[in-house]
């Protein structure tokens, strides 16, 4: 293997990889495709300048939780969602709630979600949560039974296209905070 | 099951029609109660259709609405959650509660509303935030992820056995011969050709059989299985059998020689 030596040559090598990544690949996944000869800083500055020699393509270069990876523009997804029409896979709202409580609220337990939705959690719900590896248990709450604390994973903030928690819309946007209790 | 009206009764009146904003065809009735979420789902739901104020929710009218659809669906048996019967409870709890006579400092805490307020707006804002999230774009359904075709060469060739590795499983069947060893005298006839073909015509109806399998005869008597050790050698030798292993110290195959000799 020869040495890279222009700027082109390093965001060629950076492109080929992500685009036959198929799923995220982290900065120091990317360090690794030069051997150590690669600073942080010059490595983001050239992901920065790829996203920009695709911004008139059809993919996206986009930054989510678990690192860097291309995908299709939002004006094709429509097209490419016919490909597969099987797999729209909707969860029930029991499913959402529960997702939203974890999301908002993490680390919660189950108590902490029947608290909130009024009803008793099914086992279901969360085996379908953790089966999608949106959440997982991180820790159990020092109480009698010692019930575990879901919270949410990496893989669900890169599914919705999210560095971070901070990126979910913020909560006070469902509350209605601004209306005080008494008159 | 048909749902008759007249045993509901709303604010002490008997109805002797669902009320227009309620008509649901019977039929639908139960898929239509089983959407709720759950007891504070069904609050909600009476509080919005109803454009009661939730931060002063006439707790009379509600609980009497609740407990008309609780019973609706008692009525088509639909299994009723201990948590429906709960909130009944509670319900008629607050009630009473805002009956006694009130302290002269009304506070907000006071008022036995709160806790149940507190908890419809903290579901309720649950609620949207779980519409939100389900409106969002995802990974594998609106968003698609680019995974150009890569092939990934890498060639794995299975390791080569060397002797020390057979000596070694040998060794291993010799010690595992010595648990159940007859002493037997006088002369076996046994033939290295016999075991060869016997070996052959096993691993051409098991196509590959592990080392250590070949060992487990009924009769394993030390003689014997020296002559089959022999026998894999000299298929070994003839090249009709190839011998492969994974990775060092991983059980040992035996498998045909692929070849025009079939």
């Amino acid at each position: 293997m020869r040495d890279l030596n222009s700027i082109g040559e390093m965001k060629q090598v950076l492109e080929a990889a992500l685009l036959t990544a198929g799923a995220p690949l982290s900065l120091d996944d990317l360090l690794k495709l030069f051997a150590g000869k690669m600073e942080r800083t010059t490595l983001r500055m050239l992901l920065d300048e790829l996203k920009q020699d695709w911004a008139d393509k059809t993919l996206d270069l986009v930054q989510v939780a678990s690192g860097y990876r291309f995908q299709a523009k939002a004006e094709y997804s429509e097209y490419i969602a016919r490909l597969n029409p099987d797999r729209q896979l909707k969860y029930s709202r029991a499913v959402m709630e529960t997702l939203a409580i974890i999301a908002y609220r993490q680390p919660v337990t189950r108590g902490d979600i029947e608290q909130i939705r009024g009803v008793a959690v099914n086992p279901n719900i969360i085996r379908q949560l953790q089966e999608r590896e949106w959440i997982d248990v991180v820790g159990q709450r020092e109480v009698p039974g010692r019930p575990s604390l879901y919270a949410t994973t990496k893989f669900f903030l890169d599914d919705l296209n999210l560095r971070s928690l901070a990126e979910l819309p913020p909560f006070e946007e469902f509350t209605q905070a601004e209306i005080p209790l008494s008159e | 099951m048909l749902l008759t009206t007249n045993e509901i009764k709303i604010n002490g009146e008997t109805l002797s029609a669902l009320p227009q904003d309620l008509y649901i065809p019977p039929d639908a009735l139960e898929v239509y109660l089983e959407t709720f979420e759950g007891p504070l789902d069904l609050l909600l739901y009476l509080i919005r259709k109803h454009n009661l104020d939730i931060l002063d929710i006439p707790m009379a009218q509600l609980t009497v609405q609740y407990m008309g659809y609780v019973e609706k669906m008692k009525i088509i048996k639909l299994e009723l959650a201990a948590d429906y019967l709960l909130m009944s409870a509670m319900l008629i709890e607050i009630k009473s509660r805002m009956l006694l006579p009130k302290p002269t400092e009304v506070t907000e805490e006071d008022d036995p509303r709160a806790e149940l307020v507190r908890r419809l707006m903290e579901y309720e804002a649950i609620k949207l935030a779980a519409q939100r999230l389900d409106a969002m774009p995802t990974v594998g359904a609106e968003i698609q992820v680019a995974s150009a075709y890569y092939e990934h060469i890498s060639q794995v060739k299975p390791p080569e056995v060397s002797l020390d590795d057979l000596l070694e499983a040998w060794k291993n069947v010799l010690k595992r011969a010595k648990l159940n060893q007859h002493h037997k005298l006088g002369r076996a006839e046994l033939s290295v050709r016999e075991h060869m073909s016997q070996i052959l015509r096993r691993l051409n109806t098991e196509k590959m059989v592990a080392f250590s399998a070949l060992f487990e005869m009924d009769d394993a008597a030390l003689p014997k299985l020296v002559v089959h050790f022999l026998a894999i050698l000299e298929l070994a030798k003839e090249g009709l059998i190839r011998i492969t292993q994974q990775a060092a110290f991983s059980p040992i195959y035996l498998q045909l020689h692929s070849g025009p000799a079939e």
